[in-house]
């Protein structure tokens, strides 16, 4: 029993146990100077473990009495997570050993915070969920702060936690109810009593609570506040990660409790879903136009992304679920790019953020620009670029299953919404001159640019196989 | 059975009131407290549902240890809360209201509170009962068979939080002294003590 | 060797247009002129080739999408080959004109190249011509019809410093839009009720399409009279007739060569070409025909009208030009389509060396057009005067009477005039009527254009007169090409465009005597004499005064059963075949009156009817018409819709969204932002009783 319990959960086992062995190795040979190789020891670690799961049979595997699904949906969000987060990791080296960050527990907490997506979105009960929720969040709490020197760091770290406890706090609560009216925390339990019986408001209430909890961790409107502070505030390569491997486990999270959890009461819960992902797609849209901060303007992107995403989660349907997906590998990609880019944006040394800091930055490195305004035209949506097919398949999801409103809604927001994309372009291009950033960029940034950007335009021809790939996971999460 | 209930509603209604004050007193010290108090009542609760182990060791580790590590920590950081406070009296209405709306609305719920058919026998699927068995053999059963991914989870969150609070907080000051315990026991009298025979009147 | 024909303008025009700089001026000029040239030697070459039936040379898949297959094609019949002939011979001569005409022209600055973009204008042109002639099926012949629509519109528009010429550009492009819709409008009849658009098909639906009928807003319409209208509104916009006759004049604004090549010998005979290419179809229509005859015999009366009182000397010959096309139609009106074509082919002679005449006047007095200020310039500029000379002869028709000898202009406008009159219809004499008096007039204001310019004395500015001289060679050669055309072109080809046995000369079979077709298949090379037309003179058809009956489809013309409209011309009597000669006699006299014995009369006569003479000289009002009617109701709404829908509502609902309410809720969003901790948690407790109250209030779905 407990022999194939631990080989159903091998990936998440194997990372716990180099996480514990990479701290005892930072902490009793040399600390700090042992950073660089946990860090890409952790990297290396995470890839390896991208493939195992990859090309892990198939099938649907649970273990520990129901509370851990390791189904197809589960593997590909996994290798989504892994990717993100081992590339993420790997463009952080260059920037925290020049800021003076190098510290080895930075790898770590990395790799237990991505131990944390990997369990939630194995999930199969509503304390796994949470527990799974808590290790990852508490991890990305620490790394926020991780500049303990900076006002501003610490002030991100203070309010993601405060917050994030906040909506930990809905969560349970919305748990709780559930609890209360079913009797059971486990999603295969949640289900029957749902098929059974009748819907009550206790449980809608409860739906309610644990879908606002969520949304706070993909960071749908209304419950994005924290999302442009913490961005801006955390040190780079942390606002990276948050903008991927986390995004794609809460969204994962989010599809696995609606539809493993409460897969027959559709209905209700796509009223909550077409809701944050309306508001979400028009805030991320509008209020990023406001934004000079580049970092600030990501986060409202990504919280228009992460609108587009729910849109495709509110279709309720397998190629909702297949949509939401694919929109986030697609995004996922997109933001390794962008970041790579970022995270370049010095000037004598010192991070600028601004993004009038980009003017006519086409003359200045004519291939770093073309390949950003590449990105910003798929961030866009704009044809015929990856970006608007992931759109795409999320306004077709939605047309498909009647929320046509939601879909011209999307195609609104979008259009509001590309213009601070296009602006960037324009800056670059058409802008006033600045001085010019004079970032060097290592050779392992301009390859995740430069691959971000090739995906972007080559990858319209099939996406790169990730269409099926998605639809198989979406299937299986739906049965 | 009257006094079962009797005590009851004394506990949960004691919980209650104080949780409310905890938040509303005005002195911290006051707070953590009413916070105590809380967690006494919920001990009473444990027991009245049979779970002594649990209310034991509610008393023992929350009143006896984190709550007094609160005391300690209020009394000396000594934050004006007050001040804190006076920010969000101008949302004050706004926020009652909302608070009001979210409390009827949970009302509502609670007043057409059901519970599925199917829920209590979910329930008794777990939850070991009382009479059957110790409180620790159960809780043993629990948390290290039953939930033992949970449990351990548990554990990678502490150390999370551990690493978390040295990342942020450890600071190598380079210009204090420190105990070097194993310097200290390999200091050798004879390479370090050196006698001298100092004249009276005269300096070294 | 058609395909070389077709493509070599267009090569010509690539590689003068998009190669001059890389090549050099003078170079781009040589080859599209080359090119040119070469496409007419081989016209010529083709012409005088003989195809028993019309020959199909595929080129390459157009359009499949379900029923509707199209080709692009070559059709090679007579038709064609007159036409190929037509264009490519002006064409070059006019490319080798303009190398004289737009050298050092004032509109532009020193050292501003334009040439080269005229010459690949023309080429342009000269391809999409021969597009339209030689297709095999409509669409491309819109193709073609919609590119002489293009190159004419950016040749219009040529002097883009002048804002008259971009209006009359405009102009010309806007009404041609009318028509063209017509002619679209008929081509999706013809495949709606055919479902075919290649000539091939549609050919021998003729009769099939008469038979049936349809129904429109109530009214039974029968399908040919239907297709055949829309296709001849298409031909009225193109060809200038009445009604959407107002941008030919205004075109006058382009340079002299084009309004030579395109305005005068070519792309507005398009319409009487499109014409006599469907006449399988039009035989079927005898409403058309007839309506066809009415505004043809009608435009060529008014357009005389109007040319008798112009004065600037391009104008004269554009509403000549308006006047000779309503002749083409009156003719193809009646059924005489071999007429209308004949009369096309030595109109496009003796018109193109009016025009390029013209220009060379206009050259020699530094671009002044205005007749008043010329006078007697025939000693300064001989060559251009003797080249007027012809082609006024040629366009009032000079001829000995009752023989075919004369000139180009004498043959083919007597033929159209006796056939109106050989139609026995009540159109018919309307026509003829009409027509004589526009002969008449035509006299008029041709001896009248001659003599205000050659003759009398010098008006106008001296200096002017003092500096008139010839033309360099490069546009006296093309004048004397066209000089030789006009004398003999009509009395060469006479007896094969009109005569009864024309059908040998259009490739046309008889429907019962299939050998008889294939012993006129013998005579290839030498129809183009007149003697080959005597041999099968008294064949087995000379006796009975009947034609056909012939194939549809077989040949370039059709003739329908009965029509024998042009074996009845040759009959009529004496008076008539003399009535043109008279008309022209009398239009020389009163012009000699006028303009040479009494050079007061003029003005006198315009004082005294006044209301006449501004009535000609304002075109008959109609622009100031369509002004009122069309152009002001269309600007109103136009600026209605662009200052209170597009600009109100529109650009005010996007500025509003863009500029207005997205800022605000930017800004709005900003504030919110605050950085306190616990406005973030209140926003999210919102949200929460937000979604909560909608379920209470909404209730659980």
């Amino acid at each position: 029993m407990i022999a194939a319990d631990l080989s159903t959960v091998l990936p998440e086992l194997l990372l716990a146990i180099y996480a514990m062995a990479a701290l005892m190795w930072g902490v009793y040979l040399g600390k700090d100077t042992q950073a660089r190789t946990i860090l890409w020891a952790t990297v290396g670690v995470l890839f390896v473990l991208a493939v195992f799961v990859g090309f892990a049979p198939e099938g649907t595997r649970t273990a520990f009495g129901g509370m851990f699904t390791n189904d197809g949906f589960g593997r590909f969000a996994k290798v989504v997570i892994l990717l993100g987060a081992a590339i993420m990791l790997a463009l952080s080296e260059d920037y925290l050993t020049r800021n003076d960050l190098m510290k080895f527990e930075f790898p770590i907490l990395i790799a237990l915070a991505v131990l944390g997506m990997m369990m939630m979105v194995s999930a199969g009960d509503l304390m796994a969920l949470y527990m799974g929720l808590e290790l990852q969040s508490l991890a990305l709490y620490v790394v926020a702060s991780f500049r303990r020197d900076s006002l501003r760091s610490t002030e991100a770290g203070l309010k993601y936690f405060v917050l994030g406890a906040l909506s930990s706090g809905l969560l349970l609560y919305g748990a709780s109810l559930t609890y209360g009216y079913t009797g059971t925390t486990t999603f295969a339990g949640i289900t029957s009593v749902l098929e059974s019986e009748d819907m009550s408001l206790g449980l809608l209430f409860g739906i309610v609570f644990m879908c606002c909890g969520l949304a706070f961790k993909v960071s749908a409107a209304p419950f994005h506040m924290w999302t442009p502070d913490v961005y801006e505030g955390s040190p780079t390569p942390v606002t990276g990660f948050f903008a991927t491997a986390p995004k794609v486990a809460a969204m994962a999270l989010f599809a696995r409790l609606l539809h493993d959890g409460f897969g027959a009461a559709v209905s209700d819960w796509q009223q909550i879903l077409a809701f944050l992902a309306l508001v979400s797609m028009f805030l991320g849209a509008i209020a990023a136009i406001g934004q000079r901060n580049i970092k600030r303007l990501m986060a409202f992107s990504s919280i228009g992304h992460m609108g587009f995403a729910l849109m495709g989660l509110a279709a309720g349907t397998v190629e909702g679920v297949q949509a939401m997906l694919i929109y986030m590998a697609i995004y996922v990609a997109m933001n390794i790019g962008v970041f790579a880019f970022i995270l370049n944006m010095e000037k004598d040394g010192r991070p600028v953020m601004d993004i009038g800091s980009l003017g006519l930055y086409s003359r200045v490195e004519p291939a770093r620009a073309a390949m950003l305004a590449v990105l910003m035209f798929s961030l866009a949506g704009v044809p015929p670029l990856v970006g608007f097919f992931g759109k795409f398949y999320v306004l077709m999801a939605a047309v498909d299953a009647g929320l046509t409103w939601l879909a011209v809604a999307g195609v609104v927001a979008s259009v509001i919404g590309a213009f601070y994309y296009l602006r960037i372009i324009y800056l670059m291009y058409f802008g006033e001159p600045a001085d010019a950033l004079d970032g060097k960029m290592p050779v392992v940034h301009f390859a995740a640019l430069s691959a971000s950007a090739f995906v972007m335009v080559f990858g319209i021809i099939n996406l790169f196989g990730v269409e099926d790939i998605a639809a198989a996971a979406a299937a299986t999460l739906l049965q | 059975m009257t006094i079962t209930v009797f005590a009851f509603y004394l506990f949960a209604l004691t919980a209650v009131a104080a949780g409310l004050m905890v938040v509303l007193s005005r002195n911290p010290v006051h707070s953590v407290l009413f916070l105590i108090l809380t967690f006494f009542s919920a001990a009473g609760l444990f027991v009245l549902m049979g779970a002594e182990f649990v209310a034991m060791l509610l008393v023992i580790v929350y009143v006896g240890a984190v709550a007094v590590l609160f005391l300690f920590v209020v009394m000396m950081l000594d934050v004006d809360f007050a001040e804190l406070k006076d920010g969000l009296a101008q949302y004050m209405p706004v926020g009652l209201l909302v608070g009001i709306i979210l409390l009827m609305e949970l009302g509502l719920v609670f007043g057409h509170w059901i519970i599925a058919d199917g829920a209590p026998a979910l329930r008794q699927a777990v939850a070991p009962m009382p009479e059957d068995t110790h409180n620790t053999v159960a809780l043993g059963n629990l948390i290290y068979t039953k939930y033992i991914y949970l449990f351990q989870t548990s554990g990678l969150i502490l150390l999370v939080a551990m690493i978390g609070a040295i990342v942020l907080t450890l600071r190598h000051r380079p210009d204090i002294k420190r105990q070097n315990v194993l310097e200290q026991m390999y200091r050798d009298p004879a390479k370090t003590m050196q006698l001298k025979d100092v004249k009276p009147g005269q300096g070294l | 060797m058609p395909t070389i024909i077709l493509f070599a303008p267009l090569i010509g025009a690539l590689l003068c247009g998009f190669g001059h700089r890389m090549i050099g001026e003078r170079a781009a000029m040589m080859i599209a002129t080359g090119f040119l040239f070469l496409a007419a030697a081989l016209s010529w070459v083709v012409f005088f080739q003989h195809y028993d039936h019309p020959e199909s040379i595929p080129l390459f898949r157009w359009v499949d999408s379900g029923a509707l297959s199209v080709d692009w094609g070559i059709r090679m019949d007579r038709l064609t080959q007159i036409m190929l002939v037509v264009v490519t011979t002006v064409s070059s001569l006019v490319h080798l004109y303009s190398w004289g005409y737009m050298d050092k022209d004032p509109q532009w600055k020193e050292g501003e190249s334009y040439k080269p973009r005229f010459f690949a204008y023309l080429s342009f042109f000269t391809f999409a011509m021969l597009m339209l002639v030689t297709s095999d099926n409509l669409l491309q012949m819109f193709f073609g019809w919609e590119g002489v629509g293009v190159a004419s519109y950016l040749l219009i528009g040529f002097y883009y410093r002048k804002p008259t010429a971009n209006a009359a550009a405009m102009k010309a492009f806007i009404v041609n839009r009318v028509g063209d819709f017509g002619f679209a409008l008929g081509i999706f009849g013809l495949f709606f009720l055919t479902d075919s658009i290649s000539f091939g098909v549609i050919f021998e639906k003729g009769a099939e399409l008469s038979q049936t009928s349809f129904n429109f807003l109530g009214m039974d319409v029968n399908a040919a009279e239907a297709v055949a209208f829309l296709l001849f509104v298409g031909a009225m916009g193109k060809s200038a007739q009445l009604l959407l006759h107002t941008w030919l004049p205004d075109a006058m604004e382009g340079p002299t060569p084009v309004s030579a090549l395109i305005h005068a010998a070519t792309m507005v005979t398009a319409g009487v070409f499109l014409v006599c290419r469907m006449s399988p179809i039009m035989e079927y229509a005898p409403g058309t025909l007839a309506f066809i005859t009415v505004v043809g015999a009608s435009t060529a009366f008014f357009a005389a009208t109007i040319g008798l009182v112009q004065n600037d000397i391009k104008r004269v010959i554009a509403y000549s030009t308006c006047s000779q096309l309503g002749y083409m139609f009156a003719a193809a009106g009646v059924g005489v389509y071999s007429a209308a074509m004949f009369h096309l082919f030595t109109h496009a002679f003796f018109k193109a060396m009016l025009f390029l005449g013209a220009g060379s006047v206009i050259h020699a007095m530094h671009h002044e057009q205005d007749m008043r200020n010329y006078g007697n310039l025939r000693k300064k500029i001989p060559i251009t005067f003797a080249a007027m000379m012809i082609g006024t002869l040629a366009i009032t028709g000079v001829g000995i009477p009752l023989t075919h000898f004369g000139f180009a202009g004498f043959l083919s406008k007597d033929a159209i005039i006796e056939s109106t009159f050989a139609a026995h219809t009540g159109v018919g004499s309307y026509a003829f009527w009409l027509l004589v008096m526009a002969a008449a007039m035509t006299s008029f204001y041709s001896w009248r254009l001659i003599f205000l310019t050659f003759y009398g004395k010098e008006r106008g500015d001296h200096h002017t007169h003092e500096h008139a001289h010839e033309s360099p060679r490069v546009m006296t050669i093309p004048l004397m090409v066209l000089a030789v055309g006009s004398i003999f072109a009509g009395m060469i080809w006479y007896s094969s465009f009109f005569d009864e046995k024309f059908d040998r000369f259009f490739g046309m079979t008889v429907a019962e005597a299939h050998g008889e077709a294939e012993s006129h298949g013998e005579a290839t090379d030498d129809h183009g004499e007149t003697k080959a037309d005597d041999h099968g003179a008294k064949d087995d058809h000379g006796g009975h005064h009947t034609m056909g009956p012939y194939v549809a489809g077989q040949g370039a013309l059709y003739v329908g059963e009965g029509n024998n409209v042009m074996l009845e011309a040759h009959e009529v009597p004496k008076w008539v075949k003399m009535s043109p000669f008279i008309a022209m006699l009398l239009g020389f006299s009163l012009s000699w009156i006028f303009y040479i014995y009494n050079p007061e009369l003029p003005k006198r006569l315009a004082a005294q009817q006044r209301g006449l003479y501004a009535f000609l000289l304002n075109k008959w009002y109609f622009d100031e018409l369509y002004e009122v009617i069309f152009v002001r109701p269309a600007k109103w709404i136009g600026t209605f819709l662009w200052k209170k829908g597009d600009g109100g509502v529109i650009d005010g609902g996007i500025n509003g969204l863009a500029l207005g309410i997205v800022p605000f809720v930017t800004r709005t969003l900003g504030r919110w932002q605050s950085g306190y901790l616990f406005h973030y948690a209140f926003a999210m407790f919102m949200g929460l009783a937000a979604i909560i109250t909608w379920f209470v209030i909404g209730g659980a779905g």
